[in-house]
């Protein structure tokens, strides 16, 4: 990837999508428009339309509005006002501009985090209409390029960081063998047909955090559990089309996914710390594809580590010392109720547990979620500074004796690792899986 | 297809004792057992980093590094990719092919056992390889392989012109196209998925996109006329050398042959299409609205359906009968001809045909332990474990491979005896 550009001048993106833009003509524009909202919406699109009162209760659910102090252009009413509202006012007659500052505001400065979902009085899914805006900017061909890019890595090797088939199978295997130094007949069975389980992650585990890997091995064997990894395409559970608006890719991706789950005959999916693979997974891919819920059902690490603590098959040797505090993930709290769950998980594996103010499904974004993050490092700046909020909830969990952010998914994770340096909160961050391989009982100890 | 008239028919058992295999190892991997069932095999651990293949309680020669995918053929020769110093390679029976790559994975073998391809990458290049030969050319990524039904020929997407990680532009004037035996189409697209070679080898379809909205299938390079929103996995007819794809327009899937839509519906989804072995029946599996699975014949839905999947859709050697897995409430059951079996199961796995296509069997499982389900009767044994039936040449009799507190047995009984 070309070095990053620093775009902190909101009338410039990245020469990819500026290219994207010099290509368009009022005539396409409007095509496309008229093309999606006919064909594509309907009376959900159109109900949503017409029913918000400009009340703005939606205003202060928004960290990016909170962050700007109050600014109007920032709450979620007055995005999809800037966007794709006023598109359909004019029908589609919009210029070159108007796209440029929607590109911004639809994929820079809205996470679809759908906190301003549970403030609407009328429940309005503003991430669907800005999902509806992203779909239109992908048929203009002007998705900013590094997402575009992962995009396009996932049409081609299923998974989103360009991970080929070998360097899959064979970071797998050096994982295996690493971790048979702790637990010398560990093992992670590829392609074993008739497990329980089928485990998948997503490409940067692979890619730069093959740890992980290692730790849920040994979590999965010091828990006695029957389970795989597929050797083939559909171990990868992420999908960014899912949030460029490229749904035709979403799909196949997601069918890669379950079909990998069918071909092995598992029982079920259990599958890493990621939100918005989950989100990907249980309802908008696996919808886009015809199923109206998962076909094979889909534990998030969350649910798996409660059932695995609740049922004693991991048992924690000593807790973790340093208080924590919780990161809620947007996709499998508000998007998924794991929020009871994944405070009895923190609160077993460690001594203090200090909440967050707002938390469970007030808590606010990460920031990085909804494909911002992978918009690239040219918008990282914007994205900080859009979440201060977010930093003023972790100083605030700070003041009161937490020392380490556990933040349950993989986008999370990476937009709480920027604000913590961006503003200096001095947060430790880990991941449930880091906090269970510190803690467990492994199989030496017993 | 491989000849099983020369297998030992006699009615009996005969047994496997494993138990002693742990102490001989230091551990044991899942067990394989061989289509005629004389043969059990496990990939085994002997030391640190060293492991072997332990074939009815004897162990290969030879140790490795590493050994994963073991798995038997068709014609019972045992196969698995081994690696030593560094180095990946095919064994078979214990021997290893000669050439060695930096990694083989992915492989694929004829119906009758006889050829094995695999994706091997070396220098980080890519291409495959069949029996011991590997393709003249190789390519900078390589994706989706096929090998056709004869086992002659391979096939894979493939990678022909550079394209560095954010060059969106370059990928999207088309990196990749199709190649058979190391000989790349011409014509590039921005993506190729899901190859099928002709049953006569003499022609290669995929599903393409022409660019980032545009889909279709292409034959030997030359894209349909026809252009969709989305296409799923093209499939040749046995006989006439037609090809029928999945397609989407005006956001409903269709049926199309050689870009004509044939069947005079749409489905919110259609796929996993299949042609009877004699070319006169297509079914598949469609959704005919949302969360509603079944399977087309000829167009035709059944008549049940599952609210959360169909699966393993197979036509009876004869083509005279159709089977698929159905799956609701978490439960799946058997569907045949439009009929589901009353029995409910938590997994059933793929079913399997008699060759004239009387009887239908599947291994079964019901809260951890295995049987089989024959012609709609369970078998009545509970098994630890218990691999797929393998009916006689003339039906009438049923091999079943199973384990039971460490003893493999292989047991041949009368198909009679458990359908009634």
């Amino acid at each position: 990837m070309s070095e990053a550009q620093n775009l902190d001048n909101k009338n410039q993106l990245d020469t990819a999508t500026e290219a994207g833009i010099s290509r368009l003509t009022p005539e396409k524009i409007k095509k496309v428009v008229d093309c999606v909202i006919k064909r594509e919406t309907g009376v959900r699109f159109e109900t949503y339309m017409q029913t918000c009162i400009h009340c703005g209760l939606c205003s202060e659910a928004c960290h990016f509005y909170l962050s700007h102090d109050n600014d109007p252009h920032y709450s979620p009413a007055g995005k999809i006002k800037q966007t794709i509202w006023e598109l359909i006012k004019r029908k589609g007659n919009v210029d070159r501009d108007f796209i440029r500052r929607a590109v911004r505001i639809a994929h820079t400065e809205c996470n679809l985090c759908k906190r301003c979902a549970l403030y609407c009085p009328f429940g309005i899914d503003i991430a669907y209409m800005m999902l509806v805006m992203r779909r239109i900017l992908h048929k203009l061909a002007v998705t900013p390029l590094y997402i575009q890019d992962t995009a396009h890595s996932h049409s081609v090797t299923m998974n989103q960081m360009w991970v080929k088939g070998d360097e899959w199978v064979d970071t797998v295997q050096w994982q295996e063998e690493e971790a048979q130094d702790e637990i010398y007949n560990l093992r992670i069975p590829l392609e074993k047909h008739g497990s329980e389980i089928m485990y998948s992650v997503i490409a940067p585990e692979p890619k730069f955090q093959a740890q992980l890997i290692y730790q849920a091995a040994i979590i999965m064997n010091t828990a006695g559990i029957d389970w795989t990894m597929p050797a083939g395409v559909g171990w990868d559970n992420s999908d960014m089309a899912m949030y460029t608006g490229d749904n035709e890719i979403m799909g196949r991706v997601k069918r890669a996914h379950f079909e990998a789950a069918s071909r092995l005959k598992v029982k079920k999916i259990v599958m890493g710390e990621c939100g918005h693979a989950y989100r990907s997974v249980a309802d908008m891919g696996n919808r886009w594809l015809g199923w109206s819920m998962p076909p094979v059902p889909v534990v998030h690490a969350i649910e798996f580590y409660y059932d695995l603590l609740k049922s004693g098959k991991i048992k924690i040797a000593k807790k973790y010392e340093k208080p924590v505090t919780l990161h809620d993930p947007c996709n499998v709290v508000r998007g998924a109720g794991l929020h009871e769950k994944a405070r009895y998980v923190a609160n077993q594996l460690c001594d203090k547990v200090v909440e967050m103010i707002p938390n469970r499904e007030h808590n606010y974004c990460c920031g990085a979620g909804g494909g911002v993050i992978n918009c690239g490092p040219a918008f990282k700046l914007s994205r900080t500074e859009g979440n201060s909020v977010k930093a003023e909830q972790l100083f605030n969990a700070k003041s009161r004796g937490a020392m380490t952010l556990i933040a349950p998914c993989h986008n999370c994770h990476s937009g709480l690792h920027d604000i913590v340096h961006h503003y200096e909160v001095g947060l430790e961050l880990k991941f449930f899986s880091d906090i269970i391989y510190e803690c467990m009982e492994k199989p030496e100890d017993k | 297809m491989t000849d099983k008239s020369a297998w030992d028919w006699d009615k009996g058992d005969k047994t496997i004792d494993t138990t002693g295999w742990s102490a001989q190892y230091k551990w044991v991997e899942e067990l394989h057992a061989a289509p005629d069932g004389q043969t059990l095999a496990a990939v085994v651990n002997v030391d640190q980093g060293e492991f072997t293949v332990c074939v009815n309680a004897t162990s290969w020669e030879k140790t490795f590094d590493k050994i994963w995918h073991l798995r038997f053929l068709n014609d019972g020769r045992l196969t698995a990719l081994v690696s030593a110093m560094g180095q990946w390679t095919v064994a078979v029976d214990g021997s290893c092919w000669d050439n060695t790559f930096g990694f083989v994975w992915n492989p694929l073998f004829s119906n009758n056992g006889k050829h094995i391809a695999v994706a091997v990458q070396r220098d980080m290049r890519y291409c495959m390889a069949l029996n011991d030969e590997s393709w003249k050319t190789d390519f900078a990524n390589m994706t989706y392989f096929a090998l056709s039904p004869d086992g002659s020929k391979t096939a894979a997407c493939v990678q022909v012109k550079d394209a560095d990680s954010g060059q969106i532009q370059k990928f999207q004037k088309g990196t990749f196209t199709a190649a058979i035996d190391g000989k790349p189409w011409e014509q590039t697209f921005v993506n190729v998925w899901h190859l099928a070679i002709s049953p006569d080898n003499r022609h290669l379809a995929a599903e393409v996109r022409l660019n980032l909205y545009d889909y279709t299938i292409a034959v030997d390079a030359k894209p349909w006329e026809q252009i969709y929103q989305s296409v799923w996995e093209p499939v040749f007819h046995p006989a006439d050398g037609s090809v029928t794809a999945p397609v989407k327009s005006d956001g409903k899937w269709h049926m199309a042959r050689d870009g004509k839509i044939i069947w005079n519906r749409g489905f919110v989804q259609l796929w996993r299409q299949r042609f009877s072995p004699d070319g006169s029946k297509l079914a598949a599996i469609v959704a005919p609205k949302f969360g509603r699975w079944t399977v087309a014949v000829d167009q035709e839905l059944w008549a049940v359906s599952a609210k959360q999947m169909v699966t393993d859709l197979a036509f009876s050697p004869d083509s005279s009968k159709i089977a698929a897995l159905f799956k609701s409430g978490g439960y799946w059951k058997i569907a045949v001809d439009g009929d589901l079996w009353s029995r409910k199961f938590d997994r059933v796995f793929t079913p399997v045909f008699s060759s004239d296509g009387r009887s239908l069997a599947a291994k079964v499982e019901t809260k951890g332990k295995y049987t089989l389900v024959v012609n709609g009767k369970l078998w009545q044994q509970s098994c630890d474990m218990i691999w797929d039936p393998v009916f006689s040449p003339d039906g009438d009799k049923i091999l079943i491979r199973f384990m039971k507190d460490g003893i493999y047995h292989r047991r041949i009984e009368l198909t009679s005896n458990i359908s009634g």
